[in-house]
């Protein structure tokens, strides 16, 4: 009788990449939930419309690249970019923005460096500095959250912001709208106010930005989940979230009236989601367990010299996008002690 | 004294999988029939092929010695039945290369007859090592876990100190029982054996090591170990988890030290040897018995009654199947060795060797095709289960792009291929085999660095050799000239106005036959 060979290991544990995007999809829920919560239908339509640009172009691109699309579009990779940029995005962004940062994303970070596995740069964030770069006046006007204005647009309105521009809102608009708790805080640092004068507006909660401190929370869950799960590793957050407070704590610690508080640092922005999903991406970052530490503590660093020093309000694209050039030679120079080496041997 | 401790060290990684191995732990191990043809490799192990020392048409006895260890690595070959020698030539056999290699196929007459055998050495424990390793030598046994490296050289210590002996009985790959089903049907050749290989390598202690997945094989060989009340040999239980059954892994499961890369146990004062290869030494210091069978699993769900065979080596695994009672419908893979390191064979037309613990005749359930690869997102679950601590994904990124230096950087060699990495990878990639390439490529590349060294020595050994002749040519004309110089003037030299006159005379005689090409010398 003859048999088909194939090599060894015969047995597959029944783990599969579209397993693992999907858990980190529904790990970003939770947090999703809540901006939409506090600022609106924007953040729905943000995500429908980059994730369903994603896949088209993920499509024709592999099309012409000549391969089959099917596997990589159904493995989700496609879609936790959009949604992880659409995240990152203003509730109120002109939908062709939208549309050319996830083209920016998937054709040119992702396409053109060979797809999935081979892109050096994390895609959603280097998608983001081109927009932020290419629009810095549509990438930094914020929706209010809805804690604050004391009302969320309709989707029909929100749907027509996007779509036809937010010009046509114009008694509603500036009402709604204003800067985010991080630029708020950058503007008023700038004109040498106090922290805690900055702190008596209305704008600060209990330890970040109103509003945006409980949607840290909430993608704080959905990262601990996947920590659970074992998707992603404690290593990079971890160390990210710890470098992050604890330089801004010995600067607070120096100065507490021209330095925020810590938590500040972590619930005002997007720390929380790119410690748990951004810099967490395996493709761009380091990927030794000594590496990982290593690369998430600079982040950490970078995300407050950025913050503080630095020409924009917030600083984690940024962080992570240089952090991921410096990966390879972070996992050079970190790999474990391989068993039976003696200990002296560390090349 | 039987211990059972829990181990103090764990090595990183590894897998907790199904077994799978209670499907064919049934029944104790059954006689095989023999099989009217046999077909015996010449290469059954580790180091050189054995030398046919039969004759096309001989008739042999079962135990005879058919073919002769070629080299000090390399072991001999004994006739599993009494029958005739009908060929020796190439036939297919079971290696991953697929490729056919030189057989003895014996036909047998059915009587089974044995050949007078060497006395036992009941008395082994006043014989000296070397002694007992020639007669492990003679027996052909090699290292019947998978490595088929001949014991007698294994067992040879060259004068370095063994301080413990280490019997593997961990059996950690899924589905393979002949270990375990060998040490609940002969604990008493388990123990004989591994007090005479003690013997050998003068260890002062022994330990087993056994996965505690194996509760009646751990109860069988308590109870022998207590009613002989042997000291200095103890029974360690360690929990089950793929791939503790490694040797590097054992050794520090059970003593907490670490092999050093690219070295040898024997570094660590420790000797390893599989449990079936301890019944073997029994066999051949007691019995006086050469190894000419092994206990052979057959199982999976393409089995129609799944167990455990004493097989004569070189019987065809169709035959073993039809003895457990053929193949059933589901019967899609063929498998020598685990599902985790063993090779998917082609055909069951191929003979069992020395080394053939396993077969399993896998479902398309129980092992499916292999799914299409797609690409690394170097998530890194295959760091998590390493047993060496590499870097899987680093790995197969640099054997990929064929950069066989950095996979040497990342310690490709201390890779020892068990498959986890392949296990768990969420892109399905066969890591593995990658791993494979990179080494065969390392070392093709090593042969012809080798050759080329060699062919550049060749060269630059010969360039020397037409320098220092030519020199020496050089020196002999300057001598000479140096003579010619000094000579006229001291005067004149008879022997050479002798000379130049006769060459004068040449010289004209020449001139005058035109021919202007002759010079003088």
């Amino acid at each position: 009788m003859q048999f088909p060979v194939a090599s060894s290991p015969h047995l597959q544990g029944n783990n599969n990449i579209r397993l693992v995007m999907a858990q980190v999809l529904l790990a970003l829920i939770p947090g999703t939930a809540a901006l939409w919560w506090y600022f609106g239908w924007g953040v729905l339509i943000n995500i429908a419309l980059a994730g369903l640009t994603a896949v088209a172009l993920e499509w024709l691109a592999l099309r012409m690249r000549g391969r089959n699309p099917w596997p990589a579009v159904s493995d989700l990779s496609a879609v936790v970019t959009a949604w992880l940029l659409a995240l990152a995005l203003p509730p109120l962004l002109p939908w062709w923005q939208t549309v050319l940062g996830t083209a920016f994303a998937i054709l040119v970070v992702k396409q053109l460096f060979g797809g999935l596995g081979y892109n050096p740069f994390n895609p959603a964030m280097a998608a983001y500095a081109f927009l932020l770069i290419s629009f810095p006046a549509d990438m930094t006007h914020w929706l209010l959250p809805s804690v604050l204005s004391g009302e969320t647009l309709p989707l029909e309105q929100t749907w027509q912001a996007i779509f036809q521009g937010s010009a046509t809102l114009a008694p509603h608009w500036d009402a709604l709208t204003g800067a985010t708790p991080l630029d708020h805080m950058r503007t008023e640092l700038s004109q040498n106010h106090m922290i805690s004068e900055i702190r008596q507006s209305p704008v600060w909660g209990d330890f970040g930005g109103r509003g945006w401190e409980w949607v840290g929370n909430w993608f704080l869950l959905g990262g601990l989940f996947l920590i659970w799960r074992g998707v992603i590793s404690w290593r990079i957050p971890f160390s990210m979230l710890a470098s992050l407070l604890l330089i801004a704590g010995l600067f607070w610690a120096i100065d507490p009236e021209t330095h925020p508080f810590p938590a500040f640092h972590l619930f005002s922005g997007a720390a929380i989601l790119g410690a748990f999903f951004i810099a967490t991406d395996p493709v761009s970052a380091s990927t030794t367990p000594r590496g990982q530490l290593i690369y998430g503590a600079l982040i950490g660093v970078l995300v407050f010299v950025i913050r503080t020093w630095g020409g924009y309000p917030d600083a984690v694209a940024f962080a992570v996008l240089l952090m991921n050039m410096a990966a390879p030679t972070i996992d050079y120079y970190t790999q474990p002690r391989v068993f039976g080496a003696r200990k002296e041997v560390n090349d | 004294m039987a211990e059972h401790a829990k181990p103090a060290w764990d090595f990183h990684g590894g897998l907790h999988i199904e077994d799978h191995k209670e499907k064919s732990l049934g029944a104790p191990v059954r006689e095989a029939a023999v099989a009217p043809r046999l077909r015996i490799p010449l290469q059954q192990h580790i180091g050189n092929a054995a030398e046919p020392i039969v004759q096309v048409g001989e008739q042999v006895l079962k135990g005879q010695l058919i073919a002769r260890a070629s080299d000090y690595v390399s072991a001999n070959l004994h006739a599993p039945t009494s029958g005739t020698v009908v060929e020796i030539a190439e036939q297919p056999i079971a290696h991953p290369s697929g490729l056919p290699s030189d057989c003895i196929v014996l036909e047998s007459d059915g009587d089974d007859r044995w050949i007078e055998l060497p006395e036992p050495l009941a008395d082994y424990a006043r014989l000296d090592p070397a002694d007992l390793r020639e007669r492990l030598r003679w027996a052909g046994i090699v290292g019947l876990g998978g490595a088929v490296f001949p014991t007698s050289v294994k067992t040879n210590t060259t004068g370095r100190v063994v301080d413990t002996l280490i019997i593997n009985a961990a059996e950690c790959e899924p589905y393979i029982t002949c270990d375990d089903r060998l040490m609940q049907d002969q604990p008493g050749d388990v123990i004989d054996g591994a007090l005479i290989l003690q013997h050998i390598v003068a260890a002062d202690q022994v330990l087993i090591g056994i996965e505690d997945n194996k509760p009646r094989a751990i109860a069988a060989l308590r109870a022998e170990i207590e009613a002989r009340g042997i000291a200095n040999l103890s029974l360690r239980v360690v929990p089950t988890k793929y791939p503790s059954g490694g040797e590097k892994q054992l050794i520090y499961l059970l003593t907490g030290l670490e092999v050093p890369s690219r070295g040898l146990p024997l570094d660590v004062g420790i000797l390893c040897q599989n449990v079936a290869t301890t019944a073997a030494v029994a066999d051949a210091v007691l019995r006086g018995r050469p190894l000419i069978s092994r206990i052979v699993t057959l199982t999976g769900n393409g089995v129609a009654a799944p167990g455990n065979l004493r097989v004569p080596i070189g019987t065809p695994i169709q035959s073993l199947v039809e003895q457990m009672g053929g193949y059933t419908a589901q019967a899609h893979r063929l498998i020598m060795g685990g599902p985790m390191m063993g090779f998917a064979l082609p055909s069951d037309d191929l003979p069992v060797v020395k080394g053939s613990n396993c077969f399993i005749v896998a479902s398309e359930d129980e092992i499916p095709d292999p799914a299409p690869a797609s690409p690394c997102i170097r998530c890194g679950e295959c760091v998590k289960v390493c047993p060496a601590r590499l870097l899987p994904q680093q790995l197969y990124w640099y054997a990929r792009s064929r950069d066989f230096d950095k996979t040497q950087d990342q310690h490709l060699f201390d890779c020892i291929e068990c498959g986890c990495c392949a296990y768990v990878c969420p892109a399905s990639i066969p890591l593995v085999h990658y791993y494979r390439f990179a080494k065969t490529e390392i070392w093709a590349g090593e042969r012809e660095r080798q050759k080329s060294d060699h062919a550049r020595r060749r060269h630059e050994f010969h360039d020397a050799r037409l320098k220092r002749q030519e020199a020496e040519r050089q020196a002999r004309l300057r001598k000479k000239k140096e003579a010619l110089r000094d000579k006229p003037a001291t005067g004149k030299d008879p022997k050479k106005a002798a000379i130049e006159a006769a060459m004068k005379r040449v010289a004209d005689k020449k001139a005058a036959q035109n021919q202007e090409q002759e010079k003088e010398t």
